[in-house]
């Protein structure tokens, strides 16, 4: 085998690092500004490795100010250039940024092609900006399983901002609402009538709507549309006789013109996308984070519930519970409950 | 070769890597398909793709050939990066560094690749990017090719290489990392 040097001889046996001291050595160097050390963090994180656990452990505690800002929106829409946009003008203020750019993964080969950074060269060199691409690994939703914590660990890293953009999406992939603090949905114009804006589904997860290519002809148009649409409808005075005060309030989201590859109406997008965390309904952002922790800690119990029911000395029972299930001799919900019941008396 | 995909192989072939012993003390990969009974051996190491960049350094337009290889690459699982045209050995090498790809392949068709290479190889090392392995393609000629080698490119792809060579050849020599 041939590298940059460190050659591996024939013969050689690596011991590898113990994930305890390579989590310690990588978060420190990561939290110091090592971008080696944070960037091989992150592949631990993508790839759930042993060092990713212990790594989050020590880091989560360090995580919470930056502010997660995700950008979604149909292919094309331009949101790699618009996240380009985003970065020149927090660049211009002074402000650091990184970015997690999900590209989706191939049902079939499990390959990718991660085409997102072809928008964002132009910061080598600069500390301030860390791009990194990641393949959605089969995960739907727009987002890979562990862009949360790849977040997590940017934040930890001291990074003002995080942009975290989505996979091209359609109508319903709503994952990185719950995984940011603002979310930014762009809209390409003349993408659909009225109707469209008024279906459930992705603008309604917008805390900012962005009509982009804002130079095309029927960008006004389209902008106005969603305004009437989203804004108007979603007014309080359309709910002053709901009986139910608790009961979930559609957003109002800014709508906002941009042309991302000129930069027009960006610094004015970084200005409300501030504003949305400054006076942002601090319930529901306090709602927004208590479900992030929950979605959180639930994917981890689940993971942690299957590899205890997949242990060498349950795995037999588990298959053998699982094999009924699929040959219609015993209902989930029994095979659920049992399951559990093994858990519970410890010999899960 | 980003031909058809056989009907039986979809939802079954993901490329893992699980290491093997070759009998030397070495390592090979091979293609793992699911619901075989490999034991995992080395404990650090996940199964992943293997992640490449695929970059084209200098000033020439044409990245054709690195579209195709970054598509077929894709389709023979891998996780590839592209940086796009007319990018300098800084930008190459710290999209290596901020992906952590495994892999760096360099295409470049100007005739720059003596000046080039060793300033991507040697702005590696300094990055410490030493463990990363180096490769290129385009149009080099034959008698710059072991100049190349010595400046750490470990293996040139001329015209007429097909991809599945290419993929073969980065699963056997891309280092195992997690």
């Amino acid at each position: 085998m041939r590298t940059l040097g460190r050659a591996t001889s024939v013969g050689e046996t690596e011991t590898p690092e113990p994930a305890d001291d390579r989590a310690a050595r990588l978060t420190t160097a990561a939290v110091d500004g090592d971008r080696r050390a944070l960037a091989q963090l992150l592949t631990a994180v993508e790839n759930r490795s042993p060092v990713a656990e212990a790594g989050l452990r020590r880091l989560y505690s360090l995580a919470g100010s930056a502010h997660l800002v995700g950008i979604t929106g149909p292919p094309g829409a331009g949101k790699s250039t618009l996240v380009a946009a985003l970065i020149a003008e927090l660049r211009r203020v002074g402000r650091s940024v990184a970015v997690i750019a999900v590209d989706p993964s191939s049902p079939i080969t499990g390959g990718a092609l991660l085409g997102d950074r072809v928008r964002m060269q132009a910061y080598a060199g600069d500390d301030g900006v860390f791009i990194r691409s990641m393949a959605a690994r089969g995960h739907a939703g727009g987002l890979a399983s562990s862009t949360g914590a790849a977040a997590a660990v940017l934040d930890a890293a001291g990074f003002d901002m995080v942009l975290v953009e989505t996979v091209g999406t359609g109508q319903s992939e709503v994952e990185v609402a719950a995984a940011a603090d603002t979310t930014v949905v762009l809209e390409a114009p003349e993408m659909g009538d009225e109707v469209q804006a008024i279906k459930a589904g992705l603008l309604e997860v917008a805390d900012i709507v962005v009509v982009n290519k804002g130079d095309k002809p029927g960008a006004q148009r389209t902008a106005s549309q969603l305004r009437a649409m989203l804004v108007a409808a979603a007014s309080p005075k359309s709910f002053h006789r709901d009986a139910n005060p608790a009961r979930p309030r559609p957003k109002r989201p800014d709508v906002l013109l941009t042309t991302a590859a000129t930069g027009a109406g960006v610094p004015e997008l970084l200005v409300a996308i501030d504003r949305h965390r400054a006076t942002g309904h601090v319930a529901i952002a306090e709602t927004a984070r208590l479900a992030r922790a929950e979605a959180q800690v639930w994917a981890i119990l689940g993971d942690r519930l299957r590899a205890r029911l997949h242990a060498p000395e349950t795995t037999a029972a588990t298959t053998a519970i699982l094999r009924d299930v699929a040959d219609h001799r015993l209902d989930p919900y029994t095979a659920a409950d049992a399951l559990f019941e093994s858990l519970l008396r410890g010999d899960g | 070769m980003c031909g058809t995909i056989p009907k039986s192989a979809v939802g079954d072939v993901v490329f893992r890597r699980r290491p093997h012993s070759n009998g030397f003390g070495g390592r090979s990969f091979s293609k793992k398909r699911s619901g075989g009974a490999h034991a995992r051996t080395i404990g650090a190491m996940t199964d992943r793709p293997i992640k490449v960049l695929i970059a084209k350094p200098g000033l020439d337009g044409h990245d054709r050939g690195a579209k195709v290889l970054a598509r077929g690459l894709r389709d023979e699982g891998f996780e590839v990066v592209y940086t796009g045209l007319r990018q300098t050995p800084e930008m190459v090498v710290t999209a290596a560094l901020q992906e952590d790809v495994d892999v760096v392949g360099l295409s470049i068709l100007s005739g720059a690749h003596l000046t080039l290479l060793p300033r991507i190889t040697a702005l590696m090392r300094e990055r410490g990017l030493d463990d990363v392995l180096v490769t290129a393609g385009g149009i080099i000629p034959d008698v710059d090719v072991e100049t190349l080698r010595k400046a750490g490119v470990a293996q040139v792809f001329g015209p007429g290489t097909t991809i599945a060579e290419v993929a073969e050849y980065l699963r056997a020599n891309a280092r195992p990392r997690d």
